[in-house]
């Protein structure tokens, strides 16, 4: 029996080879997949299933969180901590609150946006085992891949091969964990 | 490269991208700017002139710091002067690059995306020069922290109500934002940098900086939510920022600043100067690093329109300016839009609109707007009308204001051009360093430019 090892991985030379391979793949029950492209492909996270994801949600809250900040910030000096009466005009002085209170709807927005971006990719991940194959370096130039893991319920090394083969790749390889 | 696949189709739209370029000659070409030992003499000249620049600054900002803002022409009632007209000018500038970085991404254009990495770029250190002018200003810059609100032992805060701290927040908050989605938007080309140097000590510390982006689709999908999502959040930001700058200015009540127009005429200046800026920087980057295929005569056009839109909106707001002062048929604000035009500062004001209201017209001619070497000095123009532009506003309206006998005909003085010059030399310096390791050009994004980017389905389903 081989040693086991991450899965398989077809390298195509065109975005639309490697689109079609992606949906031929879920048409043959695969679901542990996944496809690398030297850019963001439209067609490619349909034909993997891949649209939602929570970050638009955790922004909303992040840019929550932060105008409350800003605001309760501004509230919390200017009324209670550091109160200064000028004319004896009112305290809470909220238009005056409004810049900044904005500024850090966007400062906590944009921040939860990146890291949530981060951490929804699982980045930084300095090791792959998709790294192993050395062919894989073209992933961020000119090639297409798609993997299909040996996590997959329908996995089995020399029918994958096998069925990758009819995708007419320009090459088959095996990724080493 | 041999082994590429041909291509037949022609590209998907000729103007903004020569044809005959594939993934693999698109990335080759912009990362070779990186990785190679070469440098051209050019760059290596403006680095060391930038250098140069640099250390002026440095010697100027030294002594201010012993000697105190005495050595700058700021004598009362002018306070403000060339520090506040560069800080001005400086976050200006950088308006255009998060214009172009965000707003026309959500405005689905597509020539952004070959400039759009050098433009956000220029952002940055733009941002990072305007904030040396309002900290060195403060008199005691090493206690700047203090704009800041925390629970300090001398038990006071920062006043809320104030322009001047929501300029902080804002400035602040538009340099952190910008410098994050400039890095996410490199994070895909560090990868491509990682796998395509060869040295171990440059594979390394792009990998670093990488974080180990892989180009895999479940990525990519979460990655363009959040493109999307941070140009969404960028958008309103950039126009915020000079309308707070503006009201810097407004709030006040001295004569020619206090108007309600002044944030979109503020916004409309601030990405007129920021185009020319753009314009300054691509002519000659495009000609020294044969990036013509790239960024294209059509790119050039496109900025210059932008520039000449905008350019137009500003000389609209000089004219409201000028007739607001009139309509308003306050006697202080008659005075302080004649003196502009009449009075010590006239032929500041002028050299002022003809930079700005007169010199942009030129680009309604198409002869103009495909010469770049005439591109080029028209942005020089523009950058100096928008300079006076600041000066003008801010100068004249202090020196000459509601009390006569404090009048005084403001002087710069050699350190006054020593520190504006200096943050010329600091911002070419960044540039320079940026160019040469980081790539100018967005590889990921004109990858998808090329007409075999698009996706032929065999079957629907």
């Amino acid at each position: 029996m081989n040693k086991p090892i991450y899965g398989l991985l077809a390298e195509f030379d065109n975005p639309s080879a490697l689109v079609n391979a992606a949906r031929a793949a879920r048409e043959n029950g695969y679901r542990k997949l996944d496809a690398y492209s030297p850019f963001p492909i439209e067609e490619l996270s349909d034909a993997l299933h891949l649209h939602k994801n929570k970050l638009p949600l955790l922004v909303l809250m992040g840019g929550i969180v932060g105008g409350t900040l800003g605001y309760m910030l501004q509230y919390f000096v200017t009324v209670i901590y550091y109160p200064i009466n000028i004319g004896g005009r009112p305290l809470h002085s909220w238009p005056a609150y409004i810049i900044i209170t904005f500024e850090m709807t966007i400062l906590f927005a944009a921040l939860t946006a990146v890291f949530g971006l981060l951490g929804l990719c699982g980045l930084p991940m300095p090791y792959h085992p998709t790294f192993n194959v050395p062919r894989f370096a073209l992933a961020s130039r000119n090639r297409f891949f798609l993997c299909i893991e040996s996590t997959d319920p329908l996995f089995d090394h020399d029918k994958t091969a096998e069925f990758l083969e009819t995708l007419e790749p320009r090459e088959v390889s095996e990724v080493a964990h | 490269m041999a082994d590429e696949q041909q291509v037949i189709d022609s590209p998907a739209d000729k103007k903004i991208i020569a044809s005959g370029y594939t993934f693999g000659t698109v990335t080759d070409q912009i990362a070779s700017v990186v990785l190679t030992k070469r440098t051209p003499y050019v760059v290596m000249g403006t680095f060391a002139v930038a250098m140069g620049l640099l250390l002026i600054f440095l010697l100027a900002v030294g002594i201010l710091f012993t000697k105190g803002l005495g050595i700058w022409g700021l004598r009362g009632p002018t306070m403000w002067a060339w520090d506040i007209t560069n800080f001005v000018w400086w976050v200006g500038i950088g308006h255009a690059g998060t214009l172009i970085s965000a707003i026309l991404l959500l405005l689905n254009q597509q020539w952004r995306n070959s400039i759009n990495r050098f433009a956000e770029a220029m952002t940055i250190f733009a941002v990072a020069c305007a904030g040396m002018f309002p900290i060195l200003h403060l008199g005691r810059p090493w206690l700047m922290y203090w704009l800041f609100p925390y629970p300090n032992t001398m038990g006071i805060e920062p006043n809320f109500r104030s322009p001047l701290v929501w300029d902080v927040f804002a400035v602040s908050t538009y340099a952190t934002v910008s410098v994050l989605f400039w890095y996410v938007g490199l994070l895909p080309d560090l990868a491509t940098l990682r796998d395509r140097s060869e040295h171990r000590a440059l594979k390394v510390g792009y990998g670093i900086l990488a974080m180990g982006w892989r180009g895999s689709a479940k990525h990519w999908s979460v990655y363009e939510t959040a493109s999307l999502l941070l140009a969404g959040l960028a958008t309103p930001l950039v126009l915020s920022v000079h309308t707070v700058v503006s009201f810097d200015f407004t709030v006040g009540i001295v004569p020619g600043w206090h108007s309600t127009f002044f944030p979109p005429y503020f916004v409309a200046g601030a990405i007129y100067s920021g185009f020319a800026m753009v314009l300054a920087l691509a002519i000659p980057l495009r000609a020294v690093y044969g990036l013509k295929g790239l960024i294209t005569d059509q790119h050039l056009d496109n900025a210059a329109k932008v520039m000449m839109a905008t350019g137009l909106i500003v000389g609209y707001s000089y004219i409201m300016e000028a007739f607001s002062g009139w309509y308003s048929g306050n006697v202080y604000e008659m005075a302080a839009i004649w003196n502009r035009m009449t009075g010590p500062y006239k032929y500041h004001y002028w050299i002022l609109i003809t930079c700005n209201v007169i010199a942009p017209n030129a680009l309604w001619f198409k002869k103009v707007r495909s010469s770049p070497v005439i591109l080029f000095i028209w942005s020089i123009i523009v950058l100096v009308g928008m300079w006076l532009e600041r000066f003008v506003i801010i100068v004249a309206s202090l020196a000459q204001d509601n009390l006569p006998s404090s009048w005084r005909v403001f002087e710069s003085t050699r350190w006054d051009w020593a520190t504006y010059l200096g943050t010329i030399g600091l911002f070419l310096f960044l540039f320079m360093l940026f160019i040469r390791l980081l790539p100018m050009i967005s590889i990921f994004e004109v990858r998808t430019l090329l007409p075999q980017a698009k996706i032929k389905e065999e079957t629907r389903g």
